[in-house]
């Protein structure tokens, strides 16, 4: 039980910030690579379209991660956060807004805003009944949209142009748009990277490990978390808006509360608790449901045992295989 | 200076039928330690839920530094300077030894709300911390994690969190439970340094650690304070011996 207990805490090892991060910079070096070599390997821009679409849910599961695995709140409702996202981004520009400078921190803090008041009922309930509520709010989310036919309702909402980047047409070309996404998700990897290594971070997984401690200690769980839950909120809303605006469209779909439960695969497989991982989750999860999907449209027959696989035989995910998380 | 750190009044607690505290009134005055003791089922453990925030009582009041806490959530009275330790020992598992107590010292240092900086660089956190940890005899143990800590360790990390507080009141329940006899003297050592500066409630049932530190005991039999008085008061109380010391003597 000692050793155990040593393995997670991963002691001895000296804490140099260069061995906890060097996984992370592998996983975006290679992303920034895939625009170079992709031309090579033929294919056109469906390897562009795809790793761009990974890189849009791994900024997902980062923020999923940082409530699920350092908060330790299963959280069934994160797709809502996406889908608020994409339609405020879509909503705004139905109504003629075109700058994405404004649009993508509206998109956020429409996420963020309904995290907040969301995240504020929910967080006064604690395991099955924390993800049956999450779940409900999601769903309400999902069913409100459906039903707004002003912005398509059932069908979606179709983007009939792109934003602009303080004015430049840039997310129109595809190489520019690939690397702005790149971009956003080292950024969204390093802020949460801070906040789970920060003051705040600590007590975030002080609450996770002992809930009683840390109200005998003078903390108020619920505070932390909702905090966190905004923090997720808010760069999930941002996954949605880039996605709206890589589909040209936005689907009530995103919402769904299957895409919630994807989310959590991605961050299990990545191994929860580490935010490459998440990264890793994400990658992994869209290449098989690209790869696996070619072969037969049961592709999850497929799936579900090699998740199973993961949870029981890599401790730590797939993200586990590249290194160990080390706090502190 | 003389007004009692704790003051607990008229206080009442029933589980339906099942009245677990009946009417308890005592006080913790300024460096004394104060036992509570009684028979198992005497509602010593539901009497300390409530004193510190986890039980909400039926009736009574609790005052702690002349302010009415009765209501309050647990963070708060903590927040006011009540710290605890549990009788099942509550640790964070998966922090290392000084990381459970650079947690407590954290929260007495500036705000929590802090999202940007690593903790690992907060070096006057961490200095408090192993300071800490060599007073309580766990100095050599720092890098280690809690769960691996020895029964008697985790019991000494757990004061170690709640000295880091810098308390007002501190709440010991049954410290010495489960702990080996050096151990346990260890402990009564560094419970007795303390006296004097910091007032405590002792929840014990090692009598001679309990007459080693007590200044007051109070006894708890059935809900109900019976009998409070010095040591020496107590052993000579015929009530208690009748219904407590004589049951353990037979």
């Amino acid at each position: 039980m000692a050793s155990d207990a040593m393995s997670t805490v991963d002691i001895g090892a000296s804490p140099s910030a260069l061995r906890s991060v060097w996984p992370a910079l592998l996983i975006f070096a290679v992303l920034a690579l895939v625009p170079v070599v992709a031309p090579l390997l033929g294919g056109g821009t469906y390897p562009l379209t795809v790793a761009g679409r990974i890189m849009i849910f791994a900024i997902a599961a980062v923020s999923l991660d940082l409530i699920l695995g350092y908060g330790g709140l299963v959280s069934f409702g994160h797709a809502a956060f996406i889908g608020l996202g994409a339609y405020a981004l879509g909503i705004l520009m139905d109504a003629g807004l075109e700058e994405g400078l404004l649009l993508l921190p509206a998109a956020m803090l429409a996420a963020a805003v309904f995290a907040l008041l969301t995240g504020a009922v929910s967080l006064k309930t604690r395991g099955v009944h924390y993800i049956m509520i999450t779940l409900a709010f999601g769903q309400m989310a999902y069913f409100t949209m459906t039903s707004l036919s002003a912005y398509g309702g059932d069908d979606g909402l179709t983007l009939w142009s792109r934003p602009l980047v303080a004015g430049f047409d840039w997310l129109n070309d595809r190489s520019a748009f690939y690397y702005i996404v790149l971009l956003l998700l080292v950024t969204a990897w390093a802020l949460c990277r801070a906040v789970t290594r920060s003051r705040f971070g600590r007590v975030l997984r002080g609450c996770r490990e002992d809930e009683e401690r840390m109200r005998a200690l003078g903390y108020d769980p619920f505070a932390y978390r909702l905090a966190a839950t905004v923090i997720a909120g808010a760069i999930a809303g941002l996954a949605g808006a880039l996605l709206a605006i890589q589909a040209e469209f936005v689907s009530p779909a995103y919402m769904s509360w299957q895409r919630s439960g994807e989310l959590i695969v991605m961050v299990v497989l990545g191994g929860i608790g580490s935010l490459h991982g998440a990264i890793v989750g994400a990658a992994a999860f869209l290449l098989a449901e690209e790869l696996l999907s070619g072969v037969t449209e049961h592709w999850r027959l497929i799936f579900g045992p090699l998740l199973i696989l993961v949870v029981l035989f890599l401790r730590g995910g797939l993200g586990g295989l590249l290194g160990k998380v080390r706090h502190d | 200076m003389t007004d009692p750190v704790l003051q607990v009044e008229g206080l009442c607690k029933r589980f339906g039928a099942l009245t677990v505290t009946d009417g308890v009134g005592f006080d913790v005055r300024p460096g004394e330690i104060h036992a509570l003791i009684g028979p198992n089922g005497a509602g010593k453990t539901t009497l300390i839920q409530q004193i510190c925030g986890r039980l909400v009582p039926d009736a009574g009041t609790i005052r702690f530094l002349g302010e009415d806490i009765t209501r309050l959530p647990t963070h708060r009275r903590a927040q006011r300077g009540l710290a605890r330790t549990f009788q099942i020992t509550r640790l964070l598992p998966g922090f290392t030894t000084l990381q459970n107590v650079a947690t407590a010292v954290q929260r007495r240092r500036g705000s929590s709300f802090r999202f940007l900086r690593p903790v690992g660089r907060d070096r006057e956190i961490d200095a408090a911390a192993r300071a800490l940890l060599q007073r309580t005899g766990l100095g050599a143990r720092a890098e280690v994690p809690a769960s691996a800590l020895s029964h008697g360790e985790k019991r000494q990390l757990e004061l170690a969190m709640a000295l880091a507080l810098e308390p007002k009141l501190l709440v010991l329940d049954e410290p010495m439970a489960g702990t080996g006899r050096e151990e346990t003297a260890r402990l009564v050592e560094l419970l007795r340094g303390l006296a004097g500066t910091l007032p405590m409630i002792l929840v014990e049932h090692d009598m001679s650690a309990v007459f080693a530190l007590a200044d007051r005991i109070s006894v708890l039999v059935y809900g109900r304070v019976v009998a409070t008085g010095t040591p020496a008061e107590i052993r000579a109380n015929p009530e208690v011996r009748a219904a407590y010391l004589g049951e353990e003597a037979a």
